[in-house]
This record gives structure tokens, sequence and C-alpha cells, in this order.
């Protein structure tokens, strides 16, 4: 165990705030809002680390980032060797510095949390990424070629990782990707406030190519060409696909057809993928005067917070309160922050019109909370005659999503389960030999870095499965 | 990367071309379609496919000018690339999962209205090649607007043209010619009709009573096409549908056109000054 002193000193001193955009200056831009640390900033607030000889945030986080270590060598100003003890484990630290929710995972689990504030691993880790990249990146040992190929089906956060440990390994990869450019949720659904696509996506990306992984967009595998084509035509001798939960789910109230009415996908792909934001993009996107988003996750936050930007007052209805709020708690400070409106426990029942198929309301029902359900989370139950109008000119519907059924409907053989997952293994294996599956596309909508970590294990196990 | 290796102007606003896309063209069936985009800043437009060459690795689409989208593409010049084609997205007709013997004999009845009849020529191609009897009837404004005739006429028993100011054929629209037909007493197990949203939504009124079966490809607005964006959805017996993963073919009777006609209209506004800078801007 930790010297006691030091562990009172570090409880004590409170984490290096970081510096952010003025949150009614970035209200009206779609620059970065966090800033990051600075060399001083990151050396004083990694001097807080007690570099425990257990470490638990190393256990708590999905690909498991040997955190003290490279918080160390951030301490010793070895700001390039904290870059190369991270890219052992993550193919994406300035990616995932954003976008993790650390304070359920490392930043959750680590000691000074208990009496004081964890040390800021999310914004350690991203400071090293974004040093090391302005250096031009660190190399990264790779085994020899060994002329196996394998195919990734789809250029996510799970294919990427699972791409990127295969390519170390020596294998020959290949990601194919259905949109016009590589990233999956990257890409088209975290907004460019939060994670840039020009400055950190596309150069994580091409961190990834340079390990000799070949990203073929426009590719609709199950349509231009079918996994068991992989196989025979192409001579692939494993698959991993971590084709994401890219289809939208709706409430199924009365309304949802009306002009004004769009999934967070939709919005979302509009602004990110199409760049609607930027009057240089051909691409439109529906401005309305004042906007409901109904959900209460991060996409929920980030449709809400990409809809202000672009001029509308919003206002984010979700059923439970502000405590079940499934976004990251950063987020939904930013979101208050921004001028966001919350109105919490409340739920639409149906979405009004005009006489020209227009939304004009959103006709919600006040909610309490009962017991707790299956989740463990406290269930909202409406609360009779309690319903009222919001007036609004759009709807955004932001309730999670469910995997395509493209591949699991066009590979023989490929089991999936009643959501429409495909069921794999721990490993990643399901019940086609060859065929491995991660992330969304077998756990539903979840996290960035889980995918990560399941296209790691699926990694792991394809090498197996193909090692003589 | 997705070379133009063929252009031919149809009418002044329509244009054919070739475009070299070998894993599309290896895989693309009738019924399905594809999405371009033109250039870097270009949106993502779904068009049909309307011929496929898979030994040259090309397939052919045709774009009529309707918006500032669509003038660029008809921009681009033999020899010029897309900068992204990707497909064969949603299903293919419900036709082709049918063993070939099983169509010969059985009586087509296809009703394509303008930039339709891009859709029509490769079903058409595909039944005919195959034994089935198939009529056509086309739809267009006037008789130079026509498009594809000789290559139709050549996939079908009979091609009917209609013309609204009666420039060649039939003089009014193709409900009239299909209503005729009927009366006539053709017989047809199966009807398709692709063209304008209004000219489905009429074809469906026009063949309801005779029971013919009869299958829509629905153009509606879409994103990326495969699924996620939902901007596609209609309505068809009830429920809602994403055209682009679910369709692009429905049976008409069971579609809420008028739906469908209204969630075409969102983006209008914003396409009609996109078209509006966008000739500023080349003159």
């Amino acid at each position: 165990m930790q010297n006691r002193e030091e562990l009172k000193m570090a409880e004590k001193t409170g984490r290096v705030p970081v510096r952010e955009q003025d949150p009614k200056v970035r209200a009206g831009n779609f620059e970065e809002v966090c800033y990051g640390y600075n060399e001083e900033e990151a050396l004083l607030e990694a001097s807080r680390c007690l570099n425990c000889r257990n470490p638990r945030c190393v256990q708590h986080c999905p690909v498991g980032i040997r955190i003290p270590e490279f918080i160390a060598q951030v301490r010793a100003g070895a700001f390039q060797e904290a870059a190369r003890v991270i890219a052992r484990d993550s193919s994406l630290p300035a990616v995932c510095g954003r976008v993790c929710p650390q304070e359920t995972q490392c930043e959750g689990s680590c000691i000074l949390g208990v009496k004081g504030e964890p040390v800021a691993i999310g914004k350690l880790e991203r400071f090293v990424a974004d040093w090391s990249r302005a250096q031009g990146g660190v190399p990264v040992e790779k085994a020899p070629a060994n002329g196996i190929k394998v195919a990734i089906v789809g250029s996510g956060p799970s294919g990427l990782a699972c791409a990127s440990d295969l390519a170390k390994l020596g294998y020959d990869v290949t990601i194919f990707e259905v949109l016009h450019k590589p990233g999956g949720v990257l890409q088209y659904g975290i907004p460019e406030f939060r994670l840039p696509k020009q400055r950190v996506v596309e150069p994580e990306i091409d961190s990834v190519r340079a390990l000799g992984v070949k990203i073929e967009t426009n590719v609709v595998v199950g349509r231009t060409i079918t996994i068991d084509e992989l196989f025979d035509r192409e001579g692939f001798k494993a698959v991993f696909v971590g084709s994401g939960a890219g289809l939208p789910r709706f409430m199924g109230i009365p309304g949802e057809s009306l002009n004004g009415v769009f999934s967070a996908n939709e919005f979302l792909t509009r602004s990110n993928l199409m760049r609607a934001f930027d009057p240089s993009s051909d691409t439109p996107i529906f401005v309305g005067k004042r906007v409901a988003v109904v959900g209460g996750g991060n996409v929920a936050m980030d449709a809400a917070r990409t809809a202000l930007r672009l001029g509308s007052q919003v206002t984010i209805v979700y059923r439970r309160t502000e405590k079940e709020l499934p976004a990251r708690a950063e987020e939904v400070h930013h979101a208050l922050e921004e001028g966001i409106v919350f109105r919490m426990l409340t739920n639409p029942v149906e979405i009004l019109g005009d006489e020209k198929g227009w939304v004009n309301a959103l006709r919600c029902i006040q909610m309490e909370l009962g017991e707790p359900d299956a989740s463990g989370r406290r269930s909202p139950i409406p609360i009779k005659d309690s319903e009222f109008e919001i007036p609004v000119d759009a709807v955004i519907m932001a309730l999670g999503t469910s995997p395509n059924p493209l591949i699991a409907k066009t590979t023989k053989g490929l089991e999936t389960e009643r959501h429409g997952c495909i069921v794999a293994d721990e490993s990643g294996a399901t019940s086609r030999p060859g065929v491995f599956a991660g992330g969304d596309a077998v756990t539903g909508a979840a996290t960035v870095i889980l995918a990560m970590g399941a296209g790691r294990r699926a990694a792991a196990a394809i090498d197996a499965y193909l090692r003589p | 990367m997705y070379k133009i290796t063929r252009k031919a102007m149809l009418t002044p606003t329509i244009c054919l071309m070739d475009v070299e896309a070998p894993r599309l063209a290896a895989s693309a069936q009738p019924g399905q379609f594809l999405i371009v985009r033109a250039r870097e800043e270009g949106e993502r437009i779904p068009l049909t496919i309307c011929d496929y060459d898979r030994k040259q690795g090309t397939v052919t689409i045709v774009t009529q000018i309707v918006g500032a989208s669509s003038r660029l593409i008809c921009a681009l010049e033999e020899g010029d690339c897309f900068t992204d084609v990707v497909g064969p997205l949603g299903c293919p007709s419900d036709f082709v999962e049918l063993p070939d013997g099983a169509l010969k004999g059985s009586r087509y009845l296809f009703v394509a209205g303008g930039l339709g009849t891009a859709p029509v020529y490769p079903q058409a191609k595909y039944l005919h090649e195959r034994g089935a009897y198939v009529d056509v009837v086309v739809g267009a404004k006037t008789a130079d607007l026509l498009i594809l005739r000789e290559e139709m006429s050549a996939v079908c028993d009979n091609l009917y043209v209609c013309t609204d100011d009666g420039s060649e054929g039939h003089h009014g629209l193709v409900t009239e010619k299909v209503k005729l037909l009927l009366a006539e007493g053709q017989h047809y197990d199966q009807a398709v009709a692709i063209g304008p949203m209004i000219m489905m939504k009429f074809v469906a009124l026009t063949l309801r009573e005779s029971g013919i079966p009869l299958t829509v490809s629905l153009n509606t607005l879409m994103v990326d096409g495969t699924g996620m964006c939902g901007c596609c959805r209609i309505t068809v017996g009830g429920k809602v549908r994403f055209a682009c993963v679910e369709g692009p073919e429905f049976d008409a009777y069971q579609v809420d056109f008028d739906e469908a006609l209204r969630r075409q209209t969102i983006y209008r506004p914003q396409e009609q000054e996109a078209d509006h800078k966008c000739k500023i801007g080349r003159n």
C-alpha cells in the first residue's frame, strides 16, 4: 500500500482544471469544447498519480492500458515514451481520451476518488496522444508479415482495434467500410466539437493504416460482397464483423412520420459525416426554431448540442431524472452550460402537426419513478392526466440503435438473437467457424472503448484460430 | 476510382454514364440502386442502376438535372471520376429470387414515367432474357424527353409511348394507356410502376380494382442508404419501413403515397436555395 502521507497529500490537491471554450462562445461554433492540458498542466496532474502497486484503473480499462506506467512517463517528462506505453494497448488514444466514460471506468476506480478527485486519466491520455501525434507519432513494433488474409467488416472502433492488433501480429488485414469515410461512429456519430475529424480521427485512422492495414470504403458487405465470397473468392481465412448498431429506433407514437421528425442518426450523420454545418457542404440539414430531443444518452446530448450550434432553441426530454441520465457526466455538464433546457420525468406520447404535415408540438406526459426494474434503475411511470404540449417545429429521436440485420441475413449459419445482435462468445467467436464478431453488433449500442476491447479480444482469438 | 468511361446526353437535362465500379457491377441485380458523390463536399445521391456489365466492371446510371447536386453529376465528363460510388443497395426485385424456369411465359406490365424508364430497363431485360412476356408503357412530357427507346424496344414485346402533348404515341397519361390495355383484354400476372411518386400513386389507383399485383420502386430521400438514418421511412400496410434496406420495391396497394409525397419535400427550401446559389456561381 502507498505511503499514507502521500495519499493524503494527493487527496487534498484537486485535479488540475482543464481549459475549455467559453460556453456562450462555443454555443455558436463547432470548434472543440475542451482545449486539453498543456505540458505544464499535464506534468502537474501526472504528479498526483500514486502509481498503485495493484492499479484498479487498469482493471477497469476495457483495453487494459497500463495507466500508472504511462502516467509515470508523463511525470518524468518522457511524453513519447508515455505514448509508446499506450500504443501497446490502444490504437485510438486521442479518441478515447476525449470520448471514454472515464468516470465509470479508470477514473471511477481511482483510489484518489474515494475521498477526493481521481487523477484526470482521460485528459492525460489525450495530452499524450496529441503531443505524440504532433511529433509524428510513435513507431510500433510489428511481427514479420505472415501473408494470412483477414477481413474486417466495418471501420469503427471495434474493427480498427481488431485490425491494429492483427496487423501488429503480421496478418494481412483489409477493412471493408460501407460509408465513404472510415471511422464508423467516430465519423458519423460523434460531433466535431467533441471529436475533431481532420485533426484527431483521421490521423488516428492513418496510424492504423501505417501498420499496413488496408481500408476499402464504399463496400456493403452482404450486398457488394458476401462473407462467403470473402472466404471463397478472395482468400480471406477469417472475418471479424464489427458492423456496429446503426439502425435507429423510433417510439412508435402517432406523428413520427410528420415532416420535422428525425432520428438522431439522420441529424448527426448530416452534420458530422456530411458536414452539413459547414456552408461549403452540399448536404442540407433542417434547422428548427425550437427543437425537442428525446432521450438521455450521449447521442441525445450530441444531437441537442449540434442543433443548438446550428441556431435552434433546444429542449431535452427524458423520462427519468438527471441521476439516471446515461450520458457521460461531462456531456450533461457541457449541455447545461451551453443553455440546453432539460425536461426530466417527461415522456412524449404524440407528435402533433399542422395541416401541411409539419411538426408543431410535442405532446408529453409527466412521469414519476417507481420500483427498480431489471436494469436496477427505477422505472418511470406515467402520472394520470398530466399531459401537456411543448411547442416545437422539430423533434429528434435519440432512443438508441439496433444492429443492422444485413450481415446476419446474408451469411449462412450466423446466429443472431432476438434484438438482431450477433451471437458471439467472450472471445468473439460466432456460430460460424472463422467468423468472429464484436462491438455494438454483438452487444447492442454501447461505448467506443467497449467495442475496442471486444475488437482486441477477437484479434487474439483470430490469431489463436489461424496460427498453425 | 469510379471513372466515367462513357457519357451521353439523352435529352438536354438527362445524362447517361457508364462508371467503373467492378465490385458493384459484379453483384448488382435488377431492382437495386446505388449512391454517388460527385465531389468531396458532395451530397450522397441515390440513383437507380440502369444496367451493369460484369465483364467490363461498369455500371450504367441515368441522372436528370433537378437541383444543385444532379447538376454537378451531369457536369462530369468522360474520363472524370466520381468521388464515391457505393452499392448495390436495397433488395433485388422479387422475381430475381424465382428459378429462371418459373418466369417463362409469365406476363409482365411495366409502367415507366420519365427517368423511371432507367430502372425499368434492367428488369425488363432480365425478364425478357428468361422468356417472360413484357409490355412496357412509357410516359414523358414530350417526345424529345423519351429516353432509352431503342434499348427498351429490344427487351420487350410491346413498347407503348405516351406523351402529355401528343407529340408521339398516346396523347395523355400512362394511366389512360394502362386502362386501354386492360379494356382490350390484355392480361398480366404482375405489374411494376416506376416513376415520379405521384405517377406511382395514380397507377396504383388505376390498377387496384384489376387485381393485378403491382410493385412500385420508391425514390425516397436518403442519406446513407444502408438503414442508418431512417430518412427514407415510409408507411406500408400501416407499418414503418425503411425504403433503403427493406425496399426500394414495395406492394403498391399498401403504400401510403400521400405521406411519401409529403416526406419528399422536407428539404425542398434548402434544395432550392442550393440550386439558386449553384447557378449564380456558374454564370
